[in-house]
């Protein structure tokens, strides 16, 4: 009997496997972080959309959540801070028949990046922009983010946050988002769904993915990777088309999520092939 | 609709030359801010682009225009940006990200008074070492500095050419004198202007590796989209484009990087001599000062002066060799530039102590009158 018929010597193939880089793992990502769940989930989403694979393409800015892109075995650049979204932009109007997906963290695309972020929602450009928020800076070690809830600790608010955290979702919706939605990455399915209908959604879609980070914050906030897991089950409310004021994160109250804007409108292209193309 | 090669006489702006320039050389997609005194670019840009189906957009800031021209570019469109100071301070990151990642695009800085706002409407040379050092590491550049409107729209092109051959961001470094002034520029036949364009690869698609070094040290590029698979990142990588974090990675990246300017310097130096021949000082400039140095070697030359006048139309990489082999038979040179010396430590460096090397600069804000460099000529030789 040879080996390669001997089933046990060899590994089950995994669904996701054709798209994924597999001689770049092991990843990076500590054991109990929640960004390869999203990761998987988006991956999913892209096989399930049965479009050409080729014609996918993933921008990351810097962070742990930007090391996706390195990830993929399809087109994929990893920027600099805070830039993946203008990146994705050139990108995707020098070629619209790309797929662009920019996958980045929290810090990435709504401190340093955030500018970026509200312009192109409201140009509502066609591009789907995923973001993993685990409310710090991890990869840097725990410093706060613009995502960090009120009087948590980071290493660069050791008596505790004085700011508010931002509002993603109710951001993306002011500056003129076409699709946005929350989850959890405990909700994956769900998460997987949304980010099937982001990619099939023209203009500009935003995906909120919460996700633990139990190094670099939940060791300083006395929250073990579980009891994040926990606050995501017990302490979410599903409330699709909530009202995006209501979406601001704290568990005490119960953090809602759903789908809160699709919407079929003219995309930046659209426009500008309208307006300013000669006929 | 106009065709994209305006071929025939015009009377137009530097700033307009530039953008025509653009045009004929290929370019497709310009992501913008406004800033003076480069907006004419980019306001021509927006009224052109169209014509030759192509694309404009103005961005929300200068890290943000940077970064829509490396991404188009990789979509496969020869790309560009102008800017000025200001502007070109916020590109610095992204620069380093199109060297790294071997982007093909075109940035222009129409230079103007600094530091900070400094005089925004009027002209300077002084961002001279930005352009060759701002961005944080070690590289190799280019950096073309031309005179006149016709010559920006040449060098526009020469720019698309070599950042297509060699795989980087050129610059062109105008200043607001020579972006502002309106003067006779001649388009030829498209067919007269030579075009370059990026090698796409051949071979494979399963087992390519984007940074294979092919002709001249530069990899062949695909486009996103053609289905090589690739991943582009600013990391430090290997020949697959894989982020390896160990020294002998980046000694091989870096040696590569620049082994592809340094070993190709021949084609891409451009300089030009005025009355160099029997010439015992040398005038040595760029840009609108290039002018000033025409009329002051006229101006010497009929005081009985045996001046000439290096012209650099490439300031990076530094023609070094020329400037090595002149100071062994001229009595001094002469760095004229509006800026408090910033090409003059180049040619100190390299007249290496054999000759006199004497500046005449200015704080900036208008050009360097010819008079004063006569008189430098007559006192310090």
């Amino acid at each position: 009997m040879s080996q390669d018929s001997n089933p046990l010597k060899k590994h089950p193939k995994h669904p996701l496997d054709d798209l994924i880089r597999k001689d770049r793992i092991p990843h990076i990502w500590c054991p109990g972080c929640g960004i390869g769940t999203v990761f998987s989930s988006c991956l999913m989403a892209i096989k399930e959309s049965g479009l050409d694979i080729n014609k996918y393409v993933m921008v990351s800015g810097i962070g742990c959540s930007g090391r996706a892109a390195g990830y993929v075995k399809f087109d994929s650049f990893h920027t600099t801070h805070g830039r993946a979204i203008p990146f994705a932009t050139g990108l995707k109007l020098a070629n619209p028949d790309l797929n662009v997906i920019v996958f980045s963290g929290d810090g990435d695309l709504f401190a340093i990046g955030g500018n970026h972020f509200i312009h192109a929602a409201r140009r509502n450009m066609d591009i789907t922009v995923i973001c993993v928020n685990n409310f710090i800076y991890g990869m840097t070690g725990g410093q706060v983010a613009a995502t960090t809830p009120f009087k948590a600790k980071s290493t660069t608010t050791p008596a505790g946050n004085p700011d508010e955290p931002f509002n993603l979702p109710l951001l993306a919706y002011a500056s003129g988002a076409s699709y946005v939605a929350r989850w959890t990455m405990l909700h994956a399915r769900d998460l997987t769904f949304a980010i099937s209908e982001a990619i099939a959604r023209k203009g500009f879609s935003f995906i909120e993915a919460l996700s633990p980070c139990p190094i670099n914050y939940g060791r300083r906030n006395k929250e073990k990777t579980f009891d994040t897991l926990k606050l995501y089950q017990e302490k979410t409310i599903i409330k699709n088309g909530a009202n995006p004021v209501e979406l601001d994160i704290d568990f005490d109250k119960g953090v809602i999520l759903g789908k809160f804007v699709d919407i079929d409108k003219p995309t930046f292209s659209d426009k500008y092939n309208k307006i300013c193309r000669p006929a | 609709m106009k065709p994209p090669v305006l071929t025939g006489e015009h009377f137009i702006t530097g700033d307009v030359a530039c953008a025509e320039g653009a045009l004929a050389a290929g370019c497709r997609f310009f992501g913008g801010y406004p800033i003076t005194p480069a907006t004419e670019i980019a306001e021509h840009m927006a009224a052109r682009l169209v014509d030759v189906d192509g694309t404009f957009i103005q961005m929300e800031d200068e890290i943000a225009a940077i970064a829509s021209v490396l991404g188009a570019s990789w979509a496969g469109a020869k790309s560009m940006t102008a800017t000025s100071g200001p502007g070109f301070s916020l590109m610095m990151e992204n620069i380093g990200l199109g060297i790294i990642t071997e982007t093909p695009c075109v940035i222009v800085n129409v230079q103007r008074t600094g530091p900070s706002t400094g005089l925004p409407t009027q002209g300077a040379q002084g961002d001279m070492m930005q352009a060759r050092w701002g961005s944080h590491g070690d590289y190799e550049i280019i950096v073309l500095a031309p005179s006149s409107p016709q010559e920006i729209f040449y060098q526009t092109i020469a720019a698309f050419n070599l950042s297509e051959t060699y795989r980087l961001p050129v610059i062109i470094m105008t200043d607001e004198m020579v972006g502002h002034m309106s003067e006779k520029v001649v388009i030829p036949d498209s067919d007269k202007i030579e075009i370059v364009s990026r090698i796409a690869p051949k071979g494979r698609k399963d087992h390519f590796k984007p940074f294979e070094p092919g002709l001249n040290g530069v990899p062949p590029m695909p486009a996103a989209g053609d289905g090589y698979n690739m991943h582009i990142t600013g990391l430090t990588h290997d020949e697959r484009g894989y982020p390896v974090m160990d020294v002998d990675t980046q000694a091989a990246m870096m040696k590569r990087l620049t082994g592809k300017i340094l070993n190709n310097l021949n084609d891409i130096i451009q300089t030009e001599g005025y009355r160099l021949d029997d010439a015992d000082i040398v005038l040595i400039s760029y840009g609108v000062s290039s002018r000033t140095c025409l009329s002051a070697v006229d101006m010497a030359r009929k005081l009985g002066i045996k001046a000439g006048f290096l012209r650099l139309i490439t300031v990076w990489p530094f023609p070094d060799d020329q400037i090595n082999t002149l100071a062994d038979r001229v009595k001094g040179f002469v760095t004229v530039e509006i800026n408090m010396g910033q090409i003059h430590r180049e040619v100190i460096r390299c007249a290496g102590g054999k000759t006199k090397a004497v500046l005449v600069g200015h704080p900036g804000g208008t050009i360097i009158p010819p008079e004063r460099v006569v008189n430098v000529l007559k006192d310090a030789f």
